[in-house]
């Protein structure tokens, strides 16, 4: 069964416009895919409506995704239009067309996708600048800082465990994240030995926390809700467990809830290293 | 391993007892001296760094004993495989040999050989093994993950499994296509007798070896808790078992490095006549373009990890806050090798799917050029996106824009390949033999690994997904999906020449049928559990998401088992039936097919001439708007 050139299909049935018809499989599958990914996945992706910073990274994967859609149909549809016609008939050992390549569809796809990616990068920078990536760790000084008082809050990893000192409050370490609802919060996330990251997935917060570094994020709740802050950076034995509870209040509810702290931690509180934005950590050794 | 004909054809080295044929530079003398060496190394570390440092006496910890055991270990293995008689005898003034072991009996897969063939089966035989146990790990992490907290194994072994599985993985396999496929084809699809450096080639496979049993002999040390980055300070925190990591990627990168480089001068210098750039293979191509990566990436990775030894033996602070030093770096350096080692993971699954589907299409490569110059841009573009991975880590956030678009253009070069592949497929004559079924699970696999990339390039969507399930779904499906089913690709295309032993078919379709769905039913569910907020690394999680974990748990053991199928596929194919293969059972018009099987010592009796490039395929159309079937690319 060698090789040879067999005889070109033309004795079959005259083949059907491949072009046009997969071209319309492709409109049909997107756009049924399309109204699918926009309203009922796109409500699904993302940590929900808990603030400013969630609701954007639910809206920015959804448009993503919506970008992503005709790509993922295309080459889907592709590969079974092709499985289910380009095939060699049982037995056969026909050839295909020695066809080396097409420079108008090569150009097109080099433009179409360069077009497509410089879209999306465009969005991205766009909606960061915007303001939609303050949720994630800036560095010590963001370029882009939401307007309007801010109410700092300094999130201190250690192994294995997330505390929070209020510095307009006196400086009070707490365990628990209490943040007032409607009011934009700064976060000031810093390490005291390894790299941890601040994790509020409900509030489409994630600010890795370095030591010796201010690491410094946005959010602004929207919702009064429970939430769970995890580290989301791997830091040891315990990491799994490195988790705690935070809540959105009212602002009424979270001055008396802070006053109330401030008064029972003010022993603590005074002992504790004068606020500042990290803390030089010893290095600590094995076996120290 | 298919070594009677060989051995019958090979002039019979002298018979002479077992004990006496057990002497000599060979793997069992290797492991006496590697053994001799690392107690010989632990000796010295515990005299020079006794007493006079008092915490790491007490702590019972002694990483300069350990590292040192490991280095005089790894250089005993070596001697004891031969690897110092070339260089003595050169010094000495004596006549040294350049052949090692070719053309000899079984012995020649127990040594230091310089037969590119027999260095590919060595290869494919070695790293099978050690994908097998980083398998095995994977197997226990999901079993781990059956339920939302510990039960199995403590939080402990559990990050060791993760590490060992990780790090076993993305080492092990950066030679997963170059190590078996690349060493023995790419001589034989140039026109060539042997690799540029055979003994390099050797070395580079034994140090791949001696690096494995290193990271596996860290369970002895208590395993390290850092997963495959190591990230600094957790790194320099760490018991003696992040000591084996980071001699294990140490040892990888020389290897990666030295792979790299032999597979460069083999190809710029030993192409036969005729054989030009654009008539070069894909696949070679594919090769070319890893081993630039590999020669560039693999330096910064043993700068980086010497810099992690010194910190944790002489007290160094390169990356010790409160020393002088900067957590950034590591992850800087880190992922400055470490985004260009995914792609010399992923770049030679290109090539392969490219070299593949010609064959079963009965089709030219369509567009070769445009497919080159993707694998060459994705080569280049891969050292400008590094900072992708510390999008929230507060390091230069101000150039986040830039990492954003630098890595988005890579799917630019990357949808080349996909339009090489769609234009090869379009009307053309595909028959579904077992390694096209996996090329084409490639496109499927590579499309959903690529398009996930995207939400993660993109600052404000990867603050809710980095570090998640997310990621760890995305690049399990270009890993995997990509690299993973292409070496199995390659595995059920290239075995019956270089053992000349047919698989059985039933037992290879049942097998890609239940890993291809096995796979995605285990890794697309991943990408809900990561949208969800599930972390990667941990072992407890919201009990809430149980349901789809155990889903995925039990998906990953039918994974499991599909690769039980393929081994038994492989014994009792290659091992208790072996029927033989024919010359060119896939009909390909590629230079490797077209001698004998199994190929002799010397490969061809002359050197070709070529022509024309090896996708001479299909039958000439007169009309349609392509190009003529002769413009040769």
């Amino acid at each position: 069964m060698s090789s040879e050139p067999s005889a070109a299909p033309s004795g079959l049935a005259p083949e059907p416009n491949h072009t046009v018809r997969f071209a319309t499989l492709w409109v049909v599958v997107t756009l049924i895919a399309l109204p699918l990914v926009i309203w009922v996945i796109g409500p699904l992706i993302g940590p929900g409506s808990a603030s400013d910073q969630s609701s954007s990274v639910g809206t920015d994967f959804t448009v993503l995704a919506v970008i992503a859609t005709p790509v993922a149909t295309m080459v889907v549809m592709f590969l079974l239009y092709s499985i289910v016609f380009f095939r060699q008939p049982k037995g056969g050992a026909l050839e295909g067309p020695a066809v080396r390549g097409n420079a108008r569809v090569q150009t097109t796809w080099i433009i179409v996708t360069s077009l497509l990616v410089l879209a999306v990068a465009v969005f991205g920078t766009v909606r960061l600048e915007a303001g939609d990536g303050a949720g994630s760790g800036s560095g010590p000084s963001p370029l882009t800082v939401p307007k309007g008082p801010k109410l700092p809050v300094q999130v201190i990893a250690q192994q294995w465990l997330f505390t929070y000192r209020y510095p307009t409050y006196g400086g009070v370490e707490t365990t628990e994240l209490v943040l007032p609802d409607n009011e934009e919060v700064e976060f000031h996330v810093t390490s005291l030995d390894v790299i941890h990251s601040f994790w509020a997935y409900k509030l489409g917060v994630k600010a890795d926390a370095n030591p010796g570094v201010d690491n410094v994020a946005f959010v602004k709740p929207e919702k009064l809700e429970n939430f769970t802050v995890r580290c989301a950076e791997l830091c040891g034995i315990w990491h799994g467990f490195m988790s705690n509870a935070g809540r959105v209040v009212t602002p009424t509810a979270f001055e008396t809830w802070i006053h109330a702290e401030q008064k029972r931690l003010a022993p603590a509180t005074k002992v504790l290293p004068k606020y500042s934005t990290t803390y030089l950590p010893e290095p600590t050794r094995r076996g120290e | 391993m298919s070594t009677t004909s060989a051995a019958a054809s090979a002039p019979q080295p002298t018979q002479r007892p077992l004990w006496r044929r057990l002497l000599g530079f060979n793997l069992l003398t290797a492991v006496i001296l590697g053994v001799g060496g690392y107690y010989l190394g632990w000796w010295i570390g515990h005299l020079i760094n006794g007493p006079s440092f008092e915490y790491e006496s007490a702590s019972d910890e002694n990483d300069v004993a350990l590292l040192l055991g490991y280095v005089f270990g790894v250089i005993g293995f070596l001697i004891g495989l031969g690897f110092a008689n070339y260089p003595i005898s050169r010094l000495l003034g004596r006549p040294a040999s350049l052949r090692e072991k070719e053309g000899g009996g079984i012995g020649r897969y127990f040594g230091l050989c310089t037969d590119h063939k027999v260095v590919g089966i060595q290869y494919l035989v070695g790293i099978g093994v050690f994908f097998f146990v980083g398998g095995v790990n994977a197997m226990l992490i999901r079993a781990e993950l059956l339920h939302p907290v510990p039960t199995l194994v403590g939080p402990n072994q559990y990050l060791s499994l993760v590490g060992m599985h990780g790090t076993m993985m993305m080492g092990m396999m950066t030679s997963g296509i170059l190590g078996p496929f690349a060493n023995y084809f790419v001589p034989l699809m140039i026109g060539a007798r042997r690799m540029a450096f055979p003994r390099i080639e050797a070395l580079t496979f034994w140090l791949l070896m001696a690096a494995g049993f290193i990271l596996v002999s860290t369970i002895f040390f208590g395993g390290f808790p850092t997963g495959w980055t190591g990230y600094e300070p957790l790194n320099d925190e760490a018991v003696m078992g992040m000591d084996s990591y980071i001699v294990f990627f140490a040892l990888v990168g020389l290897s990666m490095a030295m792979l790299g480089l032999n597979m460069m001068a083999t190809i710029i210098t030993m192409r036969a006549p005729g054989l030009t750039w654009s008539r070069l293979p894909i696949f070679v191509w594919s090769v070319f373009a890893t081993a630039v990566l590999m020669v560039l990436a693999a330096p910064m990775l043993i700068a980086t990890l010497s810099m992690a030894a010194l910190d944790r033996t002489i007290d160094t602070s390169f990356f010790i806050t409160g020393g002088g030093g900067s957590s950034y770096l590591f992850e800087n350096l880190f992922w400055f090798f470490g985004h260009p080692e995914v792609y010399i993971l992923a770049l030679p699954g290109f090539g392969i799917v490219l070299e593949l589907i010609p064959v079963f299409t009965r089709k030219p490569l369509w567009g070769y050029r445009l497919a080159v110059s993707g694998m060459l841009g994705v080569s280049l573009l891969s050292f400008f996106v590094w900072q992708h991975h510390l999008f929230v880590s507060g390091i230069n956030a101000d150039l986040r824009p830039f990492y954003m678009l630098s890595t988005e253009i890579i799917s630019v070069p990357t949808g080349f390949i996909f339009l090489c592949v769609m234009g090869t497929l379009w009307k053309s004559r595909m028959s579904f033999s077992v390694p096209m079924l996996f090329c084409l699970a490639w496109v499927f696999n590579f499309l959903i690994g690529g398009l996930s990339g995207v939400v993660l390039s993109d600052v404000p969507t990867d603050t809710g997904l980095h570090g998640s399930f997310f990621v760890m779904a995305h690049f399990h499906y270009t890993i995997m999906g990509g690299l993973i089913f292409s070496f199995f690709a390659g595995i059920y295309y290239w075995v019956p020449k270089m053992l000349g032993v047919r698989f059985n078919e039933m037992l290879s379709k049942a097998h890609f049928w239940l890993m291809f769905i096995a796979f995605n039913s285990t890794f697309l569910p991943l990408f809900v559990l990561g949208i969800d907020g599930m972390p990667r690394r941990v072992s407890t999680y919201e009990p809430s998401l149980q349901g789809l974990n155990v889903w995925v748990s039990i998906s990953a053991f039918v994974l499991g088992f599909s690769m039980l199928i393929f081994i038994y596929n492989v014994v009792y194919s290659l091992i208790f039936v072996r029927k033989p293969a024919e010359a060119n059972p896939w009909h390909s018009k590629s230079l490797e097919w077209q001698v004998p099987t199994p190929v002799p010592v010397n490969n061809f009796e002359q050197i070709p001439v070529i022509d024309h490039d090896p996708y001479d395929y299909g039958t000439p159309v007169a009309l349609g708007g392509g190009q003529p079937a002769t413009a040769g690319a």
